[in-house]
C-alpha cells in the first residue's frame, strides 16, 4: 500500500517508517513544520527534520517537510493561549493530533493518493468489524489516551506500526538497522514551549496575568498569586499549607472573579466530571447512559472505574472511587470495561 | 525519468564545463601563490579564467574578485561596502543607511539585516510594483547623504523580473555619488548580456552554478572607483579583498560556463522564451484558474514561468510532480527545508490565498521541447487531481 509516515525526528516514528519499508509498502515520509519560534523541546527543530531526513535517506524513502504553522498557530497555539486567559488547561498535543495530524495531515494524505498515514504513537489499530483504537505493548509509554479522539473515518485510514512494541524493542530495532535515531531521547515538553522559558514565559508574552486571592472552602482568605491563569484544579504548588498543617490543594479557579479557592487532601476530590456533549467523540459507537467504562484523565493517569451518565447537554462521568478533581479543559478517554485496552470515546472537561 | 525545471536553483554542468575542468586537473596544479611551475600554471589558468571573466562582463581584469559563489558575493558587497564607509569615516550618527529592494534574494536581505544589527548601520527596504519592478520614485525619495549602498538585484529569482539597473544607477548618481550601487546578477547572468545589463553597477554578484559552472564557485565585481573591505581575512589573496586559496578548477569552470552563456546568447534566448511560452499557454489554456504572476510586458528572463494555480496547496503540487519526475520550485525554504510564504510575492502585493499555489517553473538554456510537452502531460492532471480526488 502507499503509506504517508508522519516522521517527528524521533526514534518511534524512524522505526514505525522503517518497519512499513520492511513490510514492502510504497513509503513516503513528511516531517511537520509546526512551530516556527524558538523552542528547545526537542521535537521538531530544524535538527529533528534534518534526523527524520537523515531516517528516511537510510531507508531509501522519499521525503517531505510540510509547512503547517498557520494551521497549527490557528488551532492549536492560540486555542491554548485562549484557554489559559479563561481559566482552561488544554493539552494542546492532544489538539494538535486532532485538527492538524489525523485530520489536515489525513486530508493532504488522500489527495496525494496514499492508502494510510502512519506515525510513531504506541498504540494499537485493530479492525475486527469496526476499527477499534486500543493501548500500545508498552504500559509505560502507552499513548492511546493522547489518541482518544479518533474515529471510524480517520482509524480506516491510520496505521500505527510500533503499538505491538515496547520501547526498548523499537530503540533495538533502530540499533540494529543503524539508524541515527536510536538512541535519541524522547522529547518530553510541549513543542513550542521551550524549557527555559516553561508555560509561564510563553503565555507572559501572549496574555495578561492578574493577581487573585486564594481562599478555603469558607470563603476565609489564606493567601494570593500573582497570576490566576496560570494555577490549575487539583495544584498543589504554591498553595502552601493550612492552619492545620496540611498542604492545600486547588479546588476551583474562577478567572473572571481572580478567586483560587483551596482545600486540603481530603477536600481535594471530586466524584464527578462534566463533559458536554459537543466536546464528545466515540471511536465507534456512544456509550448508553449509565453504561460503564474505565476512565483516564491524564497522559500516564491511572485509569479509574465509573458510569457514564446522560444529563441534558453532557455526559456526566461519576467515578467509583473519589479522584483528583479533573481541571477545566482535560480530556477525560473512557476505555471499554470488559476490555480495558481498547478506547470507547473521549470528551473535554468543563 | 527526470522532467528538470528548477534551472533557476541550479542549472546541470555544462559538458564543456566538465572537460575544461578536467583538462585543468588533467596536469600539476600547484597554489596560485607559489613561485614553482605548477604553482606558475595555477596562476595562469587562474588569469586566463579571470580575463575572461571581465571580458565577457564587460569588466577590467582587476575589478573581478573570485569568491564561492553568490551568497559570499553578497555578503562581501554588504559587508565591505559598510567596512569602507566605515574607515573612511564620512558618516554621521544617524548613517550609514542601507537601502535593499523589497525583494532581494535571502543572501542580499539577510546580510543586510545583520550588517544592520551588528554593525549598527540602518537598512529599509524599497518597495517594488505589483508588476515586480522597483519603484524608481521610491528609490530616489529615499537615497539622501546618509546613504552607503543601493542593492538592488538585476533579475529576480522567483518571478524572473528584470530591473532596470541603469535607472537604478543613475537614480542614486543623481542623489548620491559616493553611495554604491550592488546588483545581484546571479540569476540574469543566465541569460542577459551583463556588460549591458549591469553596467554602471559599483559591485555586481555572479555565481557559476546558475549559468551550468560548478557549485562553489562565484565572482564580484568590484568596480574600480569602489573600496570595500574584506569579509575574509588571510593571505590577502584577490589583491586584499579576499583571502583564500583560489578554486582555480572553479574558476576555470566559471569562465567556461559564462563563456557558453554568451555564446549564442540571443540565439538561446529566443529559442528558450517560445519554449517558456509553449509552456504558458499550454497550462493556461488546458487547466482552470491558473494565473501568470507576472503582467504581460514585463521584462522577464526567458527561461522563468511564475504561476499561481487556484484552490491547491503548492506543497502538494509539488509532492506531486516531483513523484512524476517533473522538478519545480515553490519558492524559498527556511533552514528546516519547509516552504516559506514569499516575501516576493507579498511585496508585490500578492494575496496570501493566491500565494497558495504559487509555483516557479524555470527552463535552462537546454531544455529539450520534450520537456515541456512532458510537463503538459502531467501538471494539468495532477492540479486536477488535488480539486477534485484522484
Amino acid at each position: 500500500m502507499r503509506v504517508l509516515v508522519a516522521m517527528s525526528g524521533g526514534v518511534d516514528s524512524s522505526v514505525a517508517a522503517a518497519l512499513l519499508v520492511q513490510q514492502g509498502h510504497e513509503v513516503v515520509g513528511a516531517t511537520l513544520k509546526l512551530w516556527g519560534g524558538p523552542s528547545d523541546s526537542g521535537c521538531c527543530s530544524v535538527a529533528d527534520v534534518e534526523d527524520a531526513r537523515r531516517v528516511a535517506q537510510q531507508l531509501g524513502i522519499d521525503h517531505h517537510v510540510f509547512n503547517l504553522t498557520e494551521d497549527f498557530e490557528d488551532h492549536v497555539v492560540r486555542p491554548y493561549v485562549d484557554a489559559h486567559a479563561q481559566g482552561r488547561t488544554p493539552n494542546p498535543c492532544i489538539e494538535c493530533n486532532r485538527a492538524i495530524k489525523f485530520d489536515r495531515l489525513l486530508d493532504r494524505a488522500d489527495r496525494l493518493g496514499f492508502d494510510l498515514l502512519a506515525t510513531g504513537h504506541h498504540a494499537r489499530v485493530t479492525h475486527e468489524g469496526a476499527h477499534r483504537l486500543r493501548r500500545g505493548a508498552d504500559p509505560d509509554k502507552d499513548q492511546s489516551y493522547v489518541l482518544s479522539m479518533l474515529g471510524q473515518d480517520e482509524l480506516a485510514r491510520v496505521v500505527l506500526p510500533v503499538g505491538e512494541m515496547t520501547k526498548d524493542e523499537v530503540r533495538a530495532w533502530a540499533a540494529q538497522i543503524g539508524l541515527r535515531t536510536a538512541g535519541k531521547p524522547d522529547s518530553q515538553d510541549v513543542c513550542f514551549i521551550g524549557r527555559v522559558e516553561g508555560r509561564q514565559g510563553f503565555l507572559q508574552r501572549k496574555i495578561d496575568f492578574h493577581p487573585a486571592r486564594v481562599v478555603d472552602r469558607d470563603g476565609e482568605a489564606v493567601g494570593s498569586v500573582d497570576a490566576v491563569e496560570l494555577v490549575t484544579v487539583g495544584q498543589r504548588r504554591g498553595m502552601g499549607h493550612g492552619a492545620d498543617g496540611q498542604r492545600h490543594y486547588v479546588l476551583s479557579v474562577d478567572v473572571p472573579a481572580r478567586l483560587v479557592t483551596v482545600g486540603n487532601a481530603a477536600d481535594a476530590v471530586t466524584s464527578r466530571v462534566r463533559l458536554p456533549n459537543t466536546t464528545m467523540t466515540w471511536v465507534d459507537r456512544p456509550l448508553g447512559p449509565g453504561d460503564r467504562a474505565v476512565a483516564q484523565v491524564s497522559a500516564h493517569g491511572r485509569p479509574a472505574a465509573c458510569s457514564v451518565a446522560w444529563n441534558g447537554d453532557s455526559r456526566v462521568v461519576e467515578f467509583d472511587e473519589p479522584q483528583r478533581p479533573v481541571a477545566p479543559g482535560q480530556t477525560v478517554a473512557l476505555y471499554d470495561v470488559t476490555e480495558p485496552d481498547a478506547v470507547v470515546g473521549a470528551g473535554i472537561a468543563a | 525519468m527526470i522532467t528538470y525545471l528548477d534551472h533557476a536553483a541550479t542549472s546541470p554542468l555544462r559538458p564543456e564545463v566538465v572537460e575544461a575542468m578536467a583538462s585543468a586537473r588533467a596536469e600539476p596544479l600547484g597554489n596560485p601563490t607559489g613561485s614553482h611551475r605548477p604553482a606558475q600554471r595555477a596562476r595562469r589558468l587562474l588569469e586566463e579564467a579571470r580575463d575572461e571573466v571581465a571580458e565577457l562582463l564587460g569588466r577590467l581584469p582587476a575589478e573581478i574578485v573570485f569568491t564561492s559563489g553568490g551568497t559570499e558575493s553578497a555578503n562581501l558587497a554588504v559587508f565591505g561596502t559598510l567596512g569602507a564607509a566605515k574607515v573612511s569615516g564620512d558618516f554621521a550618527a544617524d548613517g550609514p543607511v542601507l537601502l535593499s529592494s523589497a525583494i532581494e534574494h535571502p543572501a542580499v536581505r539577510e546580510s543586510c539585516r545583520a550588517a544592520a544589527s551588528t554593525t549598527g548601520a540602518l537598512w529599509a527596504e524599497l518597495p517594488v510594483l505589483p508588476s515586480g519592478v522597483l519603484d524608481l520614485d521610491a528609490l530616489s525619495e529615499a537615497v539622501d547623504e546618509r546613504t552607503a549602498l543601493v542593492a538592488v538585484m538585476a533579475a529576480n529569482n522567483e518571478t524572473g523580473v528584470i530591473q532596470p539597473i541603469a535607472s537604478v544607477v543613475e537614480t542614486v548618481r543623481a542623489r548620491n555619488g559616493d553611495a554604491a550601487v550592488f546588483t545581484d546578477a546571479v540569476q540574469a547572468a543566465t541569460f542577459a548580456d551583463l556588460s549591458e545589463l549591469v553596467r554602471g553597477a559599483d559591485l555586481v554578484a555572479v555565481s557559476a552554478h546558475k549559468l551550468g559552472g560548478p557549485v562553489g564557485t562565484g565572482v564580484l565585481v568590484v568596480a574600480s572607483s569602489t573600496t570595500i573591505t574584506p569579509h575574509q581575512y588571510g593571505g590577502g589573496q584577490e589583491r586584499e579583498r579576499r583571502s583564500g586559496t583560489q578554486d582555480v578548477v572553479g574558476a576555470v569552470g566559471l569562465a567556461t560556463a559564462l563563456r557558453s552563456a554568451a555564446r549564442d546568447r540571443s540565439e538561446i534566448v529566443t529559442r528558450v522564451a517560445a519554449l517558456r511560452d509553449r509552456l504558458a499557454e499550454g497550462l493556461l489554456s488546458s487547466v482552470p484558474d491558473v494565473h501568470r504572476t507576472v503582467p504581460g510586458g514585463v521584462p522577464s528572463l526567458p527561461g522563468h514561468l511564475h504561476l499561481c494555480f487556484g484552490g491547491i496547496e503548492r506543497e502538494e503540487l509539488l509532492v506531486l510532480l516531483s513523484e512524476s519526475g517533473v522538478c519545480a520550485s515553490g519558492g524559498s525554504s527556511c533552514a528546516s527545508g519547509a516552504l516559506e510564504w514569499s516575501y516576493v510575492l507579498a511585496a508585490m502585493g500578492l494575496d496570501e490565498g493566491r500565494a497558495r499555489g504559487a509555483l516557479r517553473f524555470s527552463l535552462g538554456h537546454d531544455t529539450p521541447g520534450a520537456d515541456v510537452q512532458r510537463a503538459l502531460d502531467v501538471v494539468p492532471a495532477a492540479v486536477a487531481s488535488l480539486r477534485h480526488g484522484a
